[in-house]
């Protein structure tokens, strides 16, 4: 059960409902997904979250409109707590014009310039580098924002990995490095793609400021986030955060799941961020069974309004196949 | 120097002072490029001018820094990267191919990424099969990217600057054979267009098409096929992608023969492309076969007689002319 960190900041009923609302919304979101992909409204490559929600929200929380964002192909939670519209990015998995890539991305690279939301990278810790550059970019132009950059512990066995941390710290870039590792490099585990296995310290061979949380507890994530967020601000230099989470569903609509057992999925189950942070509100009395209620029926009717606006959506005249392959056919 | 004449190099090296000059939004890193003064001289003493924010030195980490300049240019900077090398810029092809290229698509138009990269490229200094090559074509198959060939001190001092306002990535070939050579710059030349080739000697019995050290090379041959009095045409393709097809097809309409010439080996090179252009566009000018003089199919030998084997030569493109226009 989590325990709210004696450090923190009591948390206003508004807060710790909103905090809720954006894991159901998630969840929910994921769960009306599958069912658009089984339905084949959804194509292509499709990765659910589900089960890693406290690592998006939680870190998201320290997080301010002027820093960038950039995220792995599992990244629909991530954009959805960063604010993008879920219509939108419904609208985009639907390949609609409508959508936050004007369909030309898909579910695995949702874009938003408003939000300063960089995808949606589906090169495995290639867009590490590119994070990297934009600190650098920031701190050139004396710019206060941080870069948060998301990515599996599978993207740590690349080189580029590696490179971007050395880069990072030879920098000194504010950059937020945050690792959700869920054990699983698609369907090979940690300990098998790892000789080292304690990711922090891949953090600390570069002299990163490195910590590791329980990323299927929401506050403890937030905490660890905003020490970690601080610590870049305060300091210009990038920090690294391992959440240590777990997926539940598959890690893709392809997945036959024939490398975990399916007591191991059970047990983290157990510790599901949701009914977990549920609990805790109930116990602190900072929410009620019928709060809860209207909560799930409130995402419920968010994600239904997403999928009757992208079934209303529109695809992209076939002329304008090649428009955005330059800037100067792009406008 | 007299004459006014300048090196390939010192052409390289002002256009970047320029920029660093004229946009304080411009810095460039690479290997190297800073307290070693490029790995071939390109950039001596801009450290000293500019300073290690300008002129950033970067581990040997092609995929990191090329990243990187990625990144910088979305957050709003005007990074030159320098590639020590174009066989290293396969260590960055990730990058390259999967970010640079395809992020302005991929985001439906919102994140475009105004970069350069430079890259040193070319045979002929006897650096063996991992240090030279030829491989415009490589990256002109890429949509996305534009992709520029100096093959001119011309361009080599002028290419930069257009590339840098150019609000999505430009790739720029330059040639470590041109170094040290010293020509004359064309007066009047304040800005290029990075969209049309240049036609460099005009003529009107063939047109010789080629770019990167394919144009010197070719000049060369056809001041010596004057003396026999064959009047040939050097069409300059300067920019690989998106290829400038009007500039071609207008040539080979006047002359209605065409040999294209390229140290690129043969087989999917740029001359399959323009070859392909030419056919399609224009076959019923032709009075004779579209040739191709290209680099052979063999990574590139370090022994100086096999090197210039490997790659076409000004006496070859003389007698390939000559029989061309025999058999017409």
């Amino acid at each position: 059960m989590a325990q709210e960190p004696a450090t923190a900041k009591p948390l206003t009923r508004e807060q710790a409902q909103k905090l809720l609302y954006q894991m159901v919304l998630i969840r929910k979101f994921e769960e009306m997904s599958a069912e658009m992909y089984t339905k084949t409204k959804i194509r292509g490559f499709l990765h659910l979250y589900i089960g890693e929600e406290a690592v998006a929200v939680g870190v998201m929380q320290s997080l301010g409109t002027e820093d960038n964002v950039l995220c792995t192909y599992r990244e629909h939670g991530h954009a959805l707590v960063r604010g993008l519209d879920p219509k939108i990015i419904m609208a985009e998995m639907y390949g609609k014009q409508e959508g936050c890539s004007r369909g030309r991305g898909g579910s695995m690279h949702l874009f938003d310039a408003k939000t300063r939301f960089y995808g949606g990278n589906a090169i495995v810790a290639g867009h590490l580098a590119m994070a990297v550059g934009m600190a650098l970019a920031d701190k050139k132009m004396k710019r206060n924002g941080l870069t948060c950059c998301f990515f599996g512990e599978g993207a740590i066995a690349e080189g580029a990995f590696h490179e971007a941390m050395n880069l990072a710290a030879l920098w000194q870039v504010p950059v937020l490095f945050v690792c959700e590792n869920n054990f699983y490099a698609m369907g090979t585990a940690l300990r098998y793609t790892h000789a080292q296995t304690d990711l922090t310290l891949k953090g600390a061979a570069y002299g990163i400021a490195s910590a590791a949380v329980d990323g299927m507890d929401l506050l403890a994530v937030m905490q660890a986030a905003d020490t970690a967020s601080d610590t870049v601000r305060n300091t210009g230099k990038p920090y690294l955060l391992v959440c240590n989470t777990y997926r539940f569903r598959a890690h893709s609509m392809f997945d036959a799941e024939l490398y975990r057992e399916k007591s191991e999925v059970e047990e983290w189950k157990k510790r599901d961020p949701i009914p977990g942070f549920y609990n805790y509100l109930m116990l602190q009395q900072l929410l009620t069974a019928d709060d809860f209620k209207a909560m799930e029926i409130q995402a419920e009717n968010e994600v239904q309004e997403a999928v009757d606006f992208a079934e209303t959506c529109s695809w992209e005249p076939v002329e304008e196949l090649t428009k955005y392959t330059y800037s100067e056919n792009a406008s | 120097m007299p004459d006014n004449l300048i090196t390939y190099r010192e052409c390289i090296k002002q256009a970047i002072r320029e920029a660093l000059l004229g946009d304080e939004r411009v810095f460039m890193m690479g290997e190297d490029v800073g307290r070693y003064g490029g790995a071939f001289a390109v950039s001596k003493n801009l450290l000293q001018e500019f300073g290690p924010e300008r002129i950033m030195d970067t581990p040997l980490s092609e995929a990191g820094f090329v990243g990187a300049g990625i990144g910088a240019a979305l957050g709003g900077m005007r990074p030159i990267v320098e590639i020590m090398t174009v066989n290293f810029s396969l260590l960055a092809l990730d990058q390259i191919a999967n970010n640079a290229a395809t992020l302005l698509h991929m985001s439906g138009g919102q994140f475009n990424v105004p970069l350069v990269i430079r890259m040193s490229a070319g045979i002929g200094r006897q650096l063996a099969a991992q240090h030279s090559h030829s491989w415009e074509p490589l990256f002109a198959h890429l949509p996305g990217l534009r992709v520029l060939s100096a093959g001119t001190h011309e361009d080599a001092r002028y290419m930069l600057a257009p590339a840098l306002l150019d609000p999505d990535p430009v790739i720029i070939f330059e040639y470590t054979s041109l170094l040290n050579l010293e020509n004359k710059l064309p007066e009047n030349t304040g800005s290029i267009d990075i969209s049309k080739a240049k036609v460099r000697r005009e003529g009107k019995d063939i047109s010789i098409i080629t770019y990167g050290t394919g144009v010197y090379k070719s000049l060369e041959a056809a001041t010596e096929l004057a003396a026999s009095g064959i009047d040939a045409e050097v069409v300059d393709l300067r920019i690989l992608r998106p290829l400038d097809e009007e500039t071609i097809i207008a040539s080979v309409a006047e002359t209605h023969r065409a040999l294209i010439v390229e140290d690129a080996s043969k087989s999917v090179s740029i001359s399959s492309e323009v070859s392909a252009r030419i056919m399609e566009r224009c076959f019923y000018e032709l009075d004779a076969p579209v040739k191709r003089l290209c680099g052979a199919e063999v990574p590139i030998p370090y022994p100086k007689h096999l090197e210039d084997a490997a790659v076409p030569q000004p006496a070859q493109i003389v007698s390939s002319i000559k029989n061309i226009l025999q058999h017409a």
